[in-house]
């Protein structure tokens, strides 16, 4: 019984001594952080994705802090939490925030292993970069995506797939966050990250080749060759032709689609839209179908005005 | 015309493959092969076949069934390497069921759970003899004579040189040590009263290996030299001082030291990566297996001195830096 | 006697000189020769003619793009068809001159003649003049590189040069160009050697020339005693051992001199050495003494399944395809298509890529040769650390960039690395260590670079 109690007291006081040490230290070498810090960071996802351009949730936290002190949360805010998160911190802080669009990562190549014919080879090591530095790629586009999946490597969020038909990536829209790690992460350029748009619609020039049109074309059956008939079809001058190649300014965008009507390689590509009705029953409902799509962009543009005003 | 290939540069490559390396290993122990066969009998062929069989199952098993992966990779030579090490260590009594388990420690404990060839920290062979020897002491620490040619488990078992040397040490009579073989007993393996382990009983057999893979530049001389030059200097230091240390050529000759060093601590996968990191190695395996050989409880110490060096390689990996081209002298 | 060699790494591949005893011939001129407007190291050139002029061989058809950047000129006589873009080497498309060849109308300034000019003869030719000539004459480096020569013969004020070592090594397996023009052109190669000895004002010399070459050493040592012996100038031929990559400029001059270039931003000449290709020297004297720009070069076209591989002497603009056609045509197999050796070559992926002034060989490798085993784990054999002739860690390197730990790569100095593929040659388990450490080095220099710009 001695025993027991001897050792009982002795672990007793070793614990009570170890105790005293650490709460000294915690006292004496505190470091003060600001509270609210810790609390920003618990209202962030935590996935320290390095979307928002730091290193990680807390750093991001702490750069919101020190944003808000400054006066400004501008150009600071988590693309993956989005305007629900950063809504929610910018109560805390007791600031406000611009309202932005949700973005997503598009992939800017039709060149399918069909429209775009290998030429030559690649023996090596799998990588888009590594194939990248070699040359144009397995096919005559130099421009065009290389298919080696760096992107898909990129993603922490399992929103790029490469489809194995196509040879090309696809973003996953309900997946992706807008961390524009695959946009880094790809050699040529090819994605971008774009406006998702009202309904999940956005229009874009699926093509970034810059050589002239008979080359890009001889290269890539799904090319754009510049020739600017979008350009200047758009109604809202939302489209610009440079390097015989067409780009859409998506905050300009209207989803009119008179862009994809003209275009004669079809390289303008229309996402999440109803399907066109069948042409035998066009004729009639001319009017209805017309009207509709012209309908949406009003009602885009007025809920963007709203927006705007608000 | 065929199509054109593109890739970067280089586009030409040398005739070394993974294959070669391996199996001229094996080729380099072919000799001590013979050596145990013709000293350990019928005994040394049970205990190589079934350690060397053991490891190649468990690898090709443990592949399929655990790891899912499409191709084996018991064809490059590694598996059936290990299990002939793994056999070199053992005595060859051992039962069957004791060299199946040192194989599954070998194989499924030191190498494959780390991620295969290339990527384990210590030496599988000498992790399955470590097991054992903690596991199974009684049985690995019987040594059969040499000389048995039709004896297995019922083997007659007798006292290794390194078991005299310790003997000698605890006595503190050095007359003790006058019942070591001799010299050329101990290099050609062939002491009427000798025994050990099936791998290490003929140092002549094992340095006809070490030239083997010298010639074909498969290991370079630095870990081999620096091991037993080290061992060679410390004992004949302690051996001046105190003539119950036994005499620095039996002490080379003794053991595990010639097999360890030629064969175990040469292993690419753990050892260091630079010549000068070879020789901080080696020099250190040197001196652990004379400090556990004399001050240790063990007899042996080289399996334990190059399991602890294994784990200092990533250190010595990553201070010791080859010379640079045009380095400035700072 | 000792035969010398750079002190660290270095592999012995199988040389396959298969045209060594070709004596060089003189290609036949294309229907339509492309200019493309990088050829060198440094800015691209900028064209100075225009659709439909007319141009004759030794037109200037561009002009410098910058001070590291050299002009063209057309080494064919013809109309300018178009400038647009074309493949070259690189695999992209790159903006080039296109002329469709009419006869072979000369320039009048280049002396066409075989009568061999030296120095003496011209009192006129200060180290100054020399140096514009070149500078003029769009001289780059022939060895593959294309460094504009007369660049390297101005060093920057901290060196000072105390040597000029030709490279006549010719390292890589089955090139043989160099060795053919030394045997071909000893004489002229000799007064380019004093050229760029009077232009660096210096009066050392040495060539350094590998022992797989004995007839061209013997010629050139007799010729070297004979031209320069008893003159102010010192000249060495040095036999090389026979090593890859003994003629890496790094390694030449260590093996030469014995002195080890620093890692970059250090050069050769902080050492005190300018290193000129063999090649380079004899387009220094064409340029100098006969007044002839740089537009053709002896290149080796080669390859085992190659029906005649042999060495032309070939204009600049010419398109691979008409090279290997005169040599028997593509192979029936799957073929890669290098332009250079197969350890530095690039892959080309058409073989409408034209010639260009680096362009040492045109070697194609076919079959087996043409395919990459599939790589296996690293099995830390450390043979490559013993390959490098860096003194690098490849293996580390290899995988540092893979995981991209940029920070670390620079520490363990990636930026040394002179992308040889010794490391790659020698590694048992076939993997890809260059294609890493190539893309690991860009982007670390990208990261040098933005840093200093900050500064």
């Amino acid at each position: 019984m001695n025993f027991m109690m001897i050792a009982v007291a002795v672990l007793g006081v070793i614990g009570l001594v170890a105790a005293l040490v650490l709460y000294v230290c915690s006292k004496k070498f505190a470091v003060y952080e600001d509270p609210r810090i810790s609390q920003v960071a618990a209202l962030l996802p935590g996935a320290n994705c390095g979307g928002c351009g730091f290193a990680g949730c807390s750093a991001l936290a702490e750069a919101l802090v020190k944003g808000a002190d400054a006066g400004s949360l501008d150009g600071i805010s988590c693309p993956v939490g989005g305007q629900e998160v950063m809504g929610k911190v910018a109560d805390l802080l007791g600031m406000a925030i611009a309202n932005g669009d949700p973005m997503v990562a598009v992939v800017r190549c039709g060149g399918t292993c069909e429209l775009r014919q290998k030429v030559v080879s690649y023996d090596g090591l799998r990588s888009c970069a590594a194939m990248n530095a070699c040359g144009a790629g397995e096919t005559g586009c130099g421009f065009g995506c290389l298919g080696c999946g760096d992107c898909v490597s990129a993603c922490q969020f399992d929103a790029i797939h490469m489809n194995p038909e196509t040879g090309l990536p696809e973003v996953d829209e309900d997946r992706c966050t807008a961390c524009g790690a695959c946009a880094k992460a790809c050699p040529r350029h090819v994605i971008e990250l774009r406006k998702k748009g009202v309904k999940g619609r956005r229009v874009y020039v699926e093509c970034v080749n810059k050589d002239k049109g008979a080359v890009a074309m001889k290269a890539c059956k799904a090319a754009c060759i510049g020739c600017g008939k979008c350009a200047k079809e758009c109604p809202f001058g939302a489209i610009t032709v440079e390097n015989n190649v067409s780009y859409i300014d998506y905050t300009k965008c209207r989803l009119c689609r008179k862009c994809m009507a003209v275009c004669p390689t079809h390289a303008i590509k229309a996402v999440n839209f109803p399907a066109p009705k069948p042409k035998a029953e066009v004729q009639t409902e001319a009017t209805p179908s017309a009207v509709k799509p012209a309908a949406q962009p009003k009602a885009s543009t007025t809920t963007k005005q709203e927006e705007e005003q608000a | 015309m065929g199509k054109l290939i593109v890739s970067l540069s280089p586009h030409a490559h040398g005739t070394d493959t993974v294959e070669r390396n391996m199996y001229g290993v094996i080729i380099a122990l072919l000799p001590a092969l013979v050596a145990s066969f013709w000293f350990f009998g019928i005994g040394s062929v049970i205990v190589t076949a079934t350690s060397v069989a053991a490891c190649v199952l468990f690898e090709w098993a443990i592949n399929k069934y655990m790891l899912r992966n499409e191709r084996t990779t018991v064809c490059d030579g590694s598996a059936v390497l290990t299990g002939l090490l793994l056999a070199f260590n053992l005595p060859s009594n051992l039962p069957l069921w004791i060299i199946i388990i040192g194989a599954l420690f070998a194989i499924g404990f030191a190498k494959m759970p780390f991620g295969g060839l290339g990527n384990n920290l210590f030496n599988p062979a000498l992790v399955g003899r470590a097991a054992l020897l903690v596991a199974f002491p009684a049985q690995m620490t019987t040594w059969p004579k040499v000389g048995q040619t039709f004896a297995y488990l019922d083997a007659e078992t007798g006292a290794t040189p390194l078991s005299i040397m310790k003997q000698a040490i605890k006595s503190g009579d050095a007359s003790v040590l006058d019942r070591l073989p001799d010299s050329l007993s101990l290099f050609l393996g062939n002491h009427p009263d000798g025994a050990g382990a099936m791998g290490e009983i003929c140092a002549l057999a094992l340095l006809l290996g070490l030239a083997y893979m010298l010639w074909k530049k498969i290991i370079t001389w630095h870990i081999p030299v620096s091991i037993i030059v080290t061992v060679f200097v410390l004992a004949g230091l302690m051996h001046v001082v105190n003539p119950v240390y036994a005499d620095p050529v039996s002490v080379v000759l003794s053991g595990g030291l010639m097999l360890g060093a030629i064969f175990m601590a040469t292993d690419y996968v753990t050892s260091p990566m630079t010549h000068r990191g070879q020789l901080i190695y080696g020099v250190a395996i040197g001196a652990l297996t004379v400090i556990i050989r004399n001050w240790g409880a063990y007899p042996e110490g080289m399996s334990f001195a190059i399991l602890i060096m294994n784990a200092f390689t990533p250190l010595i990996n990553n201070y010791v830096k080859p010379k640079r081209f045009g380095e400035v002298a700072k | 006697m000792k035969i010398r060699t750079f002190s660290i790494g270095g592999i012995h591949p199988e040389e396959n000189k298969l045209s060594n005893d070709a004596a060089t011939q003189v290609a036949a001129l294309p229907v339509q020769a492309i200019f493309p407007l990088s050829q060198h190291i440094g800015a691209p050139a900028k064209p100075v003619v225009a659709k439909g002029d007319k141009v004759k061989v030794g037109t200037m058809i561009a002009e410098a793009g910058g001070f590291v950047s050299a002009p063209i000129y057309s080494s064919v006589s013809g109309t300018v068809l178009k400038i647009d873009t074309a493949v070259d080497a690189t695999g992209y498309r790159k903006p080039a001159i296109i002329i469709n060849v009419d006869g072979d109308e000369w320039e009048k300034s280049i002396d066409r003649s075989n009568k061999l000019e030296t120095v003496e003869e011209h009192p006129e030719l200060t180290p100054e003049e020399i140096v514009n000539r070149i500078k003029v004459a769009g001289v780059t480096g022939m060895g593959g590189a294309g460094f504009p020569t007369f660049i390297k013969l101005c060093p920057p004020p901290t060196a000072k040069a105390e040597c000029v070592i030709i490279n006549a090594v010719e390292c890589e397996p089955y090139i043989t160009a160099d060795y053919r023009l030394m045997l071909e052109k000893s004489d002229e190669i000799l007064v380019g050697l004093e050229l760029l000895m009077k232009a660096a004002k210096v009066t050392r010399g040495y060539i350094g020339i590998e022992t797989n070459k004995p007839q061209a050493i013997e010629l050139l040592a007799d010729k070297c005693a004979k031209k320069f012996g008893g003159s102010a100038y010192e000249v060495e031929v040095v036999p090389l051992k026979q090593r890859y990559p003994q003629g890496g400029e790094k390694q030449l001059v260590d093996a030469v001199i014995n002195r080890q270039v620093p890692a970059p931003p250090a050069i050769p000449v902080n050492v005190g050495a300018i290193v000129q290709n063999v090649g380079t020297a004899f387009a220094v004297y064409e340029a100098v003494m006969k007044h002839k720009p740089l537009f053709e070069r002896y290149t080796t076209v080669t390859g085992k399944k190659l029906r005649q591989p042999g060495n032309y002497l070939v204009r600049m603009g010419t398109p691979m395809k008409d090279l290997i056609a005169v040599c028997g045509g593509m192979p029936e197999e799957d073929s890669k298509v290098l332009a250079g050796g197969p350890m530095m070559g690039k892959a080309l992926t058409s073989t409408d890529v034209p010639v260009c002034k680096g362009t040492n060989s045109v070697t194609i490798l076919s079959g087996e040769d043409a395919v990459r085993k599939e790589p296996q784990p690293c099995i830390r054999c450390a043979k490559c650390v013993s390959a490098c002739p860096m003194g690098l860690e490849p293996y580390l390197l290899a995988k540092l960039s893979a995981v991209s730990n940029w920070e670390r790569c620079e520490s363990e100095d990636i930026v040394s690395c002179i992308e040889c593929g010794s490391c790659q040659f020698t590694c048992p388990a076939h993997r890809p260590l260059l294609d890493n450490i190539r893309l690991g080095k860009q982007t670390v220099m990208g990261i040098i670079r933005s840093r200093q710009a900050k500064k």
